[in-house]
């Protein structure tokens, strides 16, 4: 029909990045440890993986400075599955990303759970093919994060305790800026990206659109299928569920009570059975009883 | 329109959203369906684009995954795009064990074909029945179609590969129109849905 020109396929576009995200929404991701949780996780229905050593909750515990994954321990969960692969890097520490890209992870999460790598900076997403999902606590973080090439948001919360609270707080803030932005006149934008210290443009956007301009999940404290469902009727467009589920009595049952209430989240009544005897929540941790030093959603700015 | 046919987009995973305004901008009343009933009040379906063994597995928990079928194989018209496209194939090449599919296109497709997320890509697309310069096809961890029976038309080929195919009122592509802002696939899957009732009225 027409001339063959710009037949060269294109890799690694804003459009691919985000475009990625767009086809996740309405799932749920999981944090797993091993290639038998990730197949877990993908029986039970999760749109995507986190393939992690240890999850936010044994951190904590833990202590010490969390890192990347062993390659050998991505690959084997790359391996495992065929729903998209995620992987954790430091904050700031884009060799980390450089070596999770060079693995073939799908998304790279530049994560507050790790030990930050760099306090000032953050990793330049741009110069990479691999997209990025990042946390925010509030519209202006959101934005520097995606001004850096973020292709993807999750609010932060509070990994690995098991309470929703932050979550929900981090998610309300974030909606919030964006509908005061909406009802913005062009005068006050400007002003308004001063104070979010976000780029105009992308402050513009988020005024014309109503929304991020990248898909926006929730992370942090969910637990329970009614966590899951909270989260999307206050605006998630899916769920990130840390130690939530392999932290639980039964995570195969709890791992698809979650999809279920994420999917039909306007649902009181498939809410209601999917959580039906599911056995032992894991132990929360109440946020207010949580060090400063111990907040990982102060980590990034 | 006074006469604009109701399509529906499978909601249960994906960028449902994307497709609503495609299709409502294609002049169709759009909406999101997530169960039987809401099927039930559709002339015509779009399966998004997502995770294929996630919304395999919801529509067979939520029951839709049976009057689907149905309805499909009643000559309903349906679109998919990419996991959508996975879920029209009479069979899938490497499926997950247990993923069902809806069926309704003589067809074996191959999940993730183009590779994984770092192999994306955009690329100009030939679409066979729309006019003017080529579709940007944005094709995303992507699958293609190995084979075609004799009934199912291929519309597309990028690099080799089969990636439209339409068996009469089955359309899938294995890129994401919905995403590009350029609506002339859907305006083909609402002519589809037209022509379909013109046949029934």
């Amino acid at each position: 029909m027409s001339t063959i020109e710009n037949q060269t396929p294109e890799t690694g576009t804003a459009r691919v990045k985000r475009g990625m995200a767009e086809q996740l929404k309405g799932g749920v991701i999981m944090d797993v440890v091993t290639p038998e949780q990730a197949k877990i996780a993908e029986d039970a229905g999760a749109v995507a993986v986190m393939a992690l050593e240890r999850v936010p909750a044994d951190i904590r515990k833990d202590g010490g400075v969390a890192r990347m994954s062993d390659p050998d321990m991505i690959e084997g969960i790359i391996e495992a599955v065929s729903i998209p692969v995620m992987a954790k890097s430091r904050i700031g520490h884009f060799v980390e990303a450089q070596v999770l890209q060079s693995l073939g992870v799908d998304y790279i999460d530049e994560s507050e759970v790790l030990t930050p790598a760099d306090e000032v900076n953050h990793s330049d997403k741009w110069a990479f093919t691999t997209p990025f999902v990042c946390g925010a606590t509030n519209l202006g973080e959101a934005l520097r994060r995606i001004a850096e090439g973020a292709a993807m948001i999750r609010s932060k919360g509070e990994a690995g305790t098991g309470n929703v609270v932050e979550a929900v707080r981090h998610l309300r803030q974030i909606k919030a800026e964006i509908a005061k932005l909406r009802g913005c006149d062009n005068n006050e934008l400007y002003a308004a990206a001063k104070e979010l210290r976000a780029p105009y443009e992308l402050v513009r956007e988020v005024a014309e659109l109503g929304k991020l301009p990248v898909v926006l999940f929730s992370a942090g404290g969910v637990a329970t299928p009614a966590d899951a469902a909270l989260m999307r009727q206050l605006g998630a467009e899916g769920v990130f569920v840390g130690s939530g589920i392999f932290k639980s009595g039964d995570p195969a049952k709890r791992a698809a009570a979650i999809v279920k209430a994420t999917t039909f989240y306007d649902d009181p009544k498939i809410i209601a059975d999917a959580s039906r005897n599911l056995g032992e929540a894991m132990v929360g941790i109440n946020c207010d009883t949580l060090p400063e030093a111990e907040r990982y959603a102060n980590r990034g700015w | 329109m006074t006469d604009a046919p109701v399509i529906g987009v499978l909601a249960l995973q994906g960028d449902v959203r994307e497709h609503l305004i495609a299709l409502a901008a294609a002049d169709a009343v759009a909406r999101p369906v997530r169960r039987p009933e809401e099927l039930a009040e559709v002339d015509g379906l779009v399966i998004p684009g997502g995770e294929s063994t996630t919304i395999s597995k919801l529509a067979v928990l939520f029951g839709v995954m049976e009057p689907l079928r149905a309805r499909v194989h009643a000559g309903m018209p349906v679109y998919g795009t990419c996991a959508g496209m996975i879920m029209l194939a009479d069979k899938i090449l490497d499926p997950r064990s247990g993923q069902e599919t809806v069926g309704g296109i003589d067809m074996i497709v191959r999940r993730n074909a183009f590779g994984r997320q770092n192999e994306s890509f955009e690329a100009a697309v030939d679409v066979r029945g729309i006019d003017g310069d080529p579709v940007e096809g944005v094709f995303i961890r992507a699958p293609w179609v190995e084979s075609v029976g004799a009934g199912a038309e291929v519309l597309a080929e990028h690099d080799g590969h089969i990636v439209a195919v339409r068996q009469g009122n089955a359309l899938a592509t294995s890129f994401h129109p919905e995403l590009t802002g350029d609506h002339r696939v859907h305006s083909l899957f609402v002519d589809m849905v037209h022509a379909k009732r013109a046949t029934e009225s």
